[in-house]
């Protein structure tokens, strides 16, 4: 990433949006962020031309972070094509006119929300987080200023009256997103509300990775090869999703899925959540079981159509 | 009930005062209190004792006045020198706190268990089925059914939500509980379970005790020691049973004639 | 004989705030001791101040005045002036109380009730557990009624429990307050026992007795009153 100041683009906005000093700021903070592992910075995060809860923090943690020579990868529950991604995409292809792709391997920069691709990250690469609540000890303790204290004093009991409760009224922890994690041995962190199938991938990861939460006024971050442990109960310790069947398209196991109604009748399908993964094992030759049904190659037809528009 | 002549106090407390600007809240409280016992603040609204407690419990820092607490390792701390950490510490182990509305000493919105099981697991305890055991076993101690492990405290009676309080804050077997009118705003023939329940606890755990109440029959069932307070001075202080029988200053002996037979 | 209590120059005066800080003076001058195995009766008429003086003795009333000592091992202890927990070990250890009035603690067996003073003297359980058994047994208390907490006994059966609870411990020092008022001639009899077997084990007693016939059966000694009582000043 280079850092650039002029947009010829574009001219009517700055280079992604941001004015440099509202990204010296965010840049500032992000900096904050990766020396304290998992600690919420607290933000002057600015208005974007988008609703809350679409990323206003991730947008602007890319913003600040985007140079001219970056590649940017927009996801948004694993796929590339849905209308959050779309629009994010669209925004810094707008605004910054950098390169995007739907290659998890071709992106220097990967904003995602509520998924980790499947294909491991590189040290060359980050990966922006869209944070609804950075607060993992909110749905608690709904005081901030009693929160802050108990990560300064790593007073976390509190989440584990969480977890009891979900063994309590489920039998096992129930909580599959948003999984509370430990960085570093020091911090307790919400990793977004990501499924805690990709928990595992975020502990000792090669890309750096960064949260922004734009409602909360809220950055941290995880710096490269940092250790992120689940929280759990000795009797009961953590433990990701698994799936009895494989990717129907694709024929991938042990890959999260997303479950695709195909008709009237009941007919389903379980595919990859990761589209790229996707789409790059069946075009290396990989099938699933499902791959022959009509209405799921319409899926996946319609899966590279949306790919067609944007090229 | 049982004192020992422990020689070194748990608690001292020296020239204790709480201004509110220009008004006092509490002033130049002198005394100490040993391991094991049990000592009732008395007084009309008003008088103090709340301020006094909150002081001594150190959620409420003093004008001015030392309090010393003796550490589990023997060491005597003043407590408004501890490190918010270590004050947090031993707010959760080594004391309880039990308020007059149980909804500020319980969180309402998760299962008794859960209630009782905090303190545990906020000390590092990370064995579900242990944690749960310790909870079930607690929740029998002050007489709540084990079925109602899982149910939160919202649909619990008043009676049952205050021993649910008192659990929470024993868990961890402390050895000092302040208490604030527990069983204020309950129902006489549940404030007399409670008393009882009460007293059983303390005299088995050998808790030392705080508790601030306006009811001297409570103080007279509790308590080893009293303090009577008035315009947040204390004006008379000893025995329980020979300050309630045998009252001295003007205000106590007024206090003792105001009740029915205790 | 060892004195176990001595009583010097003691003065109980109440003062009576609420009626215009009027002065009630009781006694003045109080002054003798009780001796170990003895029994000393307070004698008087009503208003004399025995109860004063034997609440003063127990802590329960002040004592502005005079000295109160007691004698614990080898060690003499005031009572005027003690600090509670001072008064509240030797409570413990050192002094009984028997009076005829039961307080009452709800849900607590009438076995415990009995028990507990001896345990409180570090007893084993089970062993003082016996030994309630054996006094409320002795004291004609039905042995149905043992399991259950005396809130419900009759005044009588009440009274009886209070007496095994006061008898069972072990003190060097015993007040008696009324001890047989109110009961019959079975169970004054098992009373006047009691109290025959302290005096063997040295156990100095000072009481309160208007049952004429059971103080002549018990008392070595009989203290007037009278002789402490403050003329009109």
């Amino acid at each position: 990433m280079s850092v650039e100041t002029t947009s010829n683009l574009e001219q009517e906005y700055n280079f992604a949006y941001l004015d440099e000093q509202t990204k010296r700021m965010i840049r500032r903070a992000i900096l904050k962020a990766i020396a304290i592992p998992g600690y919420q910075v607290p933000f002057a995060s600015r208005e974007m031309p988008m609703p809350y809860g679409w990323g206003t923090g991730g947008v602007q943690v890319t913003a600040a972070i985007l140079g001219k020579a970056d590649c940017l990868k927009m996801i948004d529950q694993g796929s590339d094509d849905t209308t959050n991604a779309v629009s994010l995409r669209g925004f810094f292809e707008k605004t910054a006119g950098v390169a995007t792709t739907f290659k998890t391997q071709e992106a220097s920069i990967i904003q995602t929300r509520h998924r980790i691709p499947e294909t491991p990250l590189r040290e060359d690469q980050i990966i922006v987080f869209q944070v609804p609540i950075p607060e993992p000890l909110r749905f608690l303790e709904p005081r901030e200023t009693e929160t802050r204290k108990m990560h300064a004093l790593e007073d976390y009991g509190l989440m584990h009256v969480k977890l009891y409760e979900d063994i309590a009224k489920n039998g096992r922890i129930a909580t599959t997103y948003a999984y509370p994690v430990k960085v570093a041995g020091r911090y307790l962190m919400d990793p977004s509300p990501t499924p805690k199938f990709d928990n595992p991938k975020i502990d000792r990861m090669a890309a750096l990775q960064l949260y922004g939460a734009g409602r909360e006024k809220r950055i941290y971050a995880v710096p490269p090869y940092t250790g992120v442990r689940s929280l759990d109960f000795e009797d009961h310790p953590f433990e990701i999703q698994s799936f009895d069947k494989p990717c129907g398209l694709c024929g991938a196991e042990g890959v999260y899925l997303d479950e695709v109604i195909l008709d009237d009748e009941g007919g389903r399908l379980f595919v990859c959540s990761d589209t790229d993964h996707c789409e790059e094992r069946r075009a290396a030759g990989h099938t699933g079981p499902m791959a022959a049904d009509p209405a799921a190659s319409q899926l996946s037809k319609g899966s590279s159509d949306a790919e067609d528009t944007v090229q | 009930m049982s004192v020992t002549l422990n020689d070194e106090p748990l608690l001292n407390v020296s020239g204790l005062t709480k201004y509110y600007g220009g008004r006092i809240g509490c002033q130049d409280v002198v005394f100490q209190l040993w391991p094991g016992e049990v000592l009732a603040i008395v007084g009309e609204s008003g008088s103090g004792k709340t301020t006094l407690l909150n002081c001594l419990s150190t959620r409420l820092p003093p004008s001015t006045g030392v309090i010393e607490y003796r550490m589990r390792d023997g060491s005597m701390r003043n407590l408004y020198q501890l490190s918010e950490a270590e004050r947090r510490f031993l707010m959760r182990t080594d004391w309880g706190f039990v308020h007059q509305h149980a909804a500020d000493g319980l969180r309402m919105t998760v299962s008794a268990g859960a209630n009782v099981g905090e303190r545990l697991m906020a000390v590092g305890d990370r064995h579900y089925g242990k944690i749960r055991a310790t909870a079930a076993d607690w929740l029998g101690r002050v007489e709540i059914s084990e079925d109602r492990i899982d149910d939160d405290p919202r649909s619990f009676s008043g009676g049952m939500r205050q021993r649910l309080q008192i659990a929470r804050n024993l868990v961890t077997k402390p050895r000092l509980v302040f208490m604030d009118e527990p069983t204020g705003g309950l129902d006489v023939s549940v404030q007399a379970r409670l008393l009882d329940l009460l007293r059983q606890l303390v005299a088995d755990m050998g808790l030392a005790v705080i508790i601030v109440t306006h009811d001297l029959a409570v103080a007279r069932l509790l308590s080893h020691r009293i303090m009577v307070m008035k315009d947040g001075l204390v004006i008379e202080s000893g025995l329980t049973d020979q300050v309630l029988d045998d009252p001295r200053e003007p205000y106590t002996q007024l206090l003792v004639s105001s009740i029915l037979q205790v | 004989m060892t004195v176990r209590l001595y009583l010097n120059g003691v003065a109980k005066t109440f003062t009576m705030h609420l009626q215009n800080g009027i002065r009630i003076p009781v006694v003045s001058n109080v002054d003798f001791s009780v001796a170990a195995g003895e029994c000393a009766v307070l004698g008087g008429p009503s208003g004399a101040g025995k109860s004063s003086i034997l609440k003063m003795v127990y802590g329960n009333y002040r004592c502005e005045e005079g000295q109160i000592l007691v004698t614990v091992g080898d060690r003499i202890i005031n009572i005027a002036g003690a600090e509670p927990r001072r008064i509240l070990s030797l409570r413990r250890d050192t002094i009984g109380y028997v009076s005829q009035f039961l307080r009452v603690i709800p849900r607590v067996s009438a076995v415990d009730v009995v028990a507990e003073p001896l345990i409180a003297q570090g007893a084993d359980a089970a062993q003082a557990a016996g030994k309630a058994k054996d006094l409320l047994a002795r004291l004609n208390v039905p042995e149905r009624l043992w399991s259950l907490p005396p809130a419900t006994f009759s005044g009588g059966e009440q009274q009886r429990v209070n007496i095994a609870r006061g008898f069972i411990a072990d003190y060097a020092l015993l007040l008696l307050d009324e001890p047989t008022a109110s009961l019959d001639a079975a169970n004054r009899a098992v009373v006047v026992s009691l109290v025959d077997e302290k005096k063997k084990q040295g156990v100095a007693m000072l009481g309160i007795l208007h049952d004429l016939d059971v103080r002549e059966r018990i008392a070595d000694r009989i203290i007037d009153v009278t002789d402490f009582q403050v003329t009109a000043a």
